[in-house]
């Protein structure tokens, strides 16, 4: 799947501004972003619903805006917004979309029925879908999306409104569908879903990719592992910032409110060894102590929050370099 | 749990069992909406049965047409027309919400028939039609009103009015189509009066004022009306409407549907592969 300079103006808006993007086959894509960031748009236009205003996509090998008929067959697509048909049952959903992938009558049937107690629907299949909870309808989705073994998964939010249980299901299903071959892009606020299922994410911000690398590139990119320490008592934190500072050779930073002193860590184990021992000298009763990894959270607080500077588009341009296109 | 892998048809013959076969998909899928809301099949059959009823009554006994038939026969095959074309406003508006639901995403994002859709959606409609026609005609038995033509002559008559309500649904989707969702389609049904009122459903055009009279002598219903009076043998045909359009209301009721599917089925099918581009 590769997208190169996609563009796609509303009115007044750049909903998708030089929207750049390649996945590998085989492998899933994590694409993060605030809100309005262009995802949506972004998941519409690569699954043909709808007409980009510039640039070019393939996706399966087949372009996106010529070869529509070749790439829908090949595509599964679970929208941020329901596309079922709310008036008929859930089992009567499956078995129309099956049939309209031409399954024949039989088959579309059993598969509706795999579906169903797969996603643990059985027991409302024969209810109209506008009697179902969110959860229920974006499972419903989900399956009428991977009727058939799709080459190129979208998933626009898919787990937004399940529990967890299902939410694991949903991740299970989707490590499955790699396993055999399928290519997934994923939009997601939930960044350890992304951590969990993604090998590659993408940060999109005002419809550009702003940085794009494994998750362990994006969290190196904002300053790799930190030690942290917590103090007992507020008086020892100038001693503490003294022991880490000489540790790590790196200027600590100091949350007074948490008691808590933190400074980057990049021999891991060493660094907490010889501070362990340091501030046992020094004397210092430390509540706690810990090497961190900066979560994906703050990976993305830091990338798209307009308040920082942050990370440079030489920083990102770096990973891109390093990211394989298919 | 193995999922199937997709498949596309390979060749052009495939691919029209294809849209064949989707259609007819579609078209179950518009059954079964119309199934589980018993209220709009009544209430889509009340409305030709209750005007039947009413209008048979009401101007049935009152009225005189030229020539000497009861003004009931003379009315009903207008009656009959008017039903298969008053169904557009209702039909648009059930169409701007369908393509509003978000079914229509999962639609066009699989490797079905472009036209499907909208061809599937149409064939229920005649379906549904057919329905009402059958009903209307019982009805229409049931206030005193005949016909006197051969069988053949009849059956031409029902299909020519099943013609016309074919045309009419190409107009509706089409309109469905473009409104800007379910909530515009309140400015259609003042809009349907005037279509269906400048006809010779009510009263002969020569008693209208020259140039309304000309209006309605073109009217497409009205060419459907006389055909229809002309097959079932019912009095107010050819010897009173001296008009072109209405002296061949045979041809005309099977040329004017014809032309308004020409224009309105490319238009509809180009217009729904666009919707939300
Ligand atoms: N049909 C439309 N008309 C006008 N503007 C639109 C339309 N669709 C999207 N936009 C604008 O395009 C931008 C990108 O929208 P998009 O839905 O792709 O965001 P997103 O990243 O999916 O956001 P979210 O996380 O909230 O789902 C937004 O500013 C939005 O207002
Ligand atoms: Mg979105």
């Amino acid at each position: 799947m590769l997208a190169e300079g996609l563009q796609k103006i509303y009115k007044d808006t750049k909903a998708l501004d030089g929207f750049d993007l390649a996945v590998p086959e085989g492998t899933v894509c994590g694409l993060l972003g605030p809100n309005g960031a262009g995802k949506t748009t972004a998941v519409r236009i690569l699954t043909t619903l709808l007409r980009a205003d510039g640039g070019r996509a393939t996706v399966a090998g087949y372009e996106v805006g010529r070869e529509s008929a070749q790439v829908r067959a090949r595509i599964g697509l679970t929208g941020q917004y329901s596309a079922v048909d709310d008036i008929l049952t859930g089992r009567d959903n499956l078995v129309m979309f099956g049939r309209l992938y031409h399954l024949g009558k039989r088959r579309a049937r059993e598969r509706a029925d795999e579906l169903l107690d797969s996603f643990a629907l059985t027991e409302a299949a024969d209810r109209q879908v506008k009697t179902y909870s969110g959860g229920m309808r974006r499972r419903l989705d989900l399956a009428a999306s991977i009727i058939v073994a799709p080459q190129v998964l979208f998933l626009d939010e898919p787990s937004t409104g399940l529990d967890p249980r299902n939410r694991n299901k949903v991740w299970d299903d989707v490590r499955q569908l790699v396993a055999r071959g399928t290519t997934v892009l994923l939009t997601t606020q939930y960044l350890d879903e992304a951590d969990q299922l993604a090998s590659q994410i993408a940060v999109i911000e005002a419809g550009r990719v702003i940085a794009d690398g494994t998750p362990d590139q994006l969290k190196t990119l904002i300053g790799g592992d930190q030690i942290g320490v917590v103090v007992q008592e507020a008086r020892d934190i100038p001693d503490t910032v003294r022991v880490l500072a000489s540790v790590t050779g790196a200027e600590p930073k100091v949350e007074p409110d948490l008691n808590r002193v933190s400074a980057p860590a990049v021999e891991r184990v060493a660094i907490l060894t010889s501070a362990v021992r340091a501030l046992d000298e020094a004397g210092i009763a430390v509540e706690d102590i810990a090497l961190r990894r900066p979560s994906l959270d703050e990976v993305f607080l830091r990338l798209t929050g307009n308040a920082s500077p942050a990370p440079s588009a030489a920083a990102s341009d770096e990973l891109e370099k390093e990211a394989v296109s298919s | 749990m193995t999922a199937p892998t997709p498949v596309i048809p390979q060749s052009g013959l495939e691919r029209v069992r294809w849209a064949v076969s989707d259609t007819w998909t579609i078209t179950l899928r518009y059954l079964m909406h119309l199934s589980r809301s018993p209220e709009r099949v009544v209430g889509t059959m009340l409305f030709p049965v209750v005007s039947i009823l009413l209008f048979g009554f009401v101007f049935g006994s009152a009225i005189s047409v030229p020539g000497d038939g009861s003004y009931r026969e003379y009315l009903l095959p207008g009656m009959f027309a008017q039903a298969m074309v008053f169904g557009i406003a209702g039909q648009a508006v059930a169409v701007a919400t369908d393509v509003a639901r978000g079914v229509n995403d999962r639609f066009r994002s699989m490797p079905m028939s472009d036209s499907a859709v909208v061809v599937g959606q149409t064939c229920a409609e005649v379906l549904n039609a057919m329905l009402d026609i059958t009903l209307m005609f019982l009805c229409g038995l049931a206030v005193g009103w005949r016909f006197h033509g051969s069988f053949s002559d009849t059956a031409l008559a029902l299909g020519l009015l099943l013609l016309l309500r074919l045309a009419a649904t190409w107009i509706g989707l089409y309109v469905g189509l473009i409104l800007r969702g379910p909530e515009s389609g309140g400015v259609l049904m003042p809009l349907m009066f005037p279509v269906t009122m400048i006809a010779n459903t009510f009263v002969p055009t020569e008693a209208m004022p020259n140039w309304l009279g000309t209006v309605a002598e073109w009217n497409p219903l009205s060419a459907t009306t006389a055909a229809a009076r002309e097959l079932f043998g019912n009095p107010g045909a050819a010897s009173t409407d001296v008009a072109w359009p209405l002296q061949n209301a045979v041809l005309m009721a099977t040329v004017w549907p014809l032309v308004i599917m020409a224009i309105f089925m490319p238009l509809a099918v180009r217009r729904y592969r666009r919707l939300s581009r």
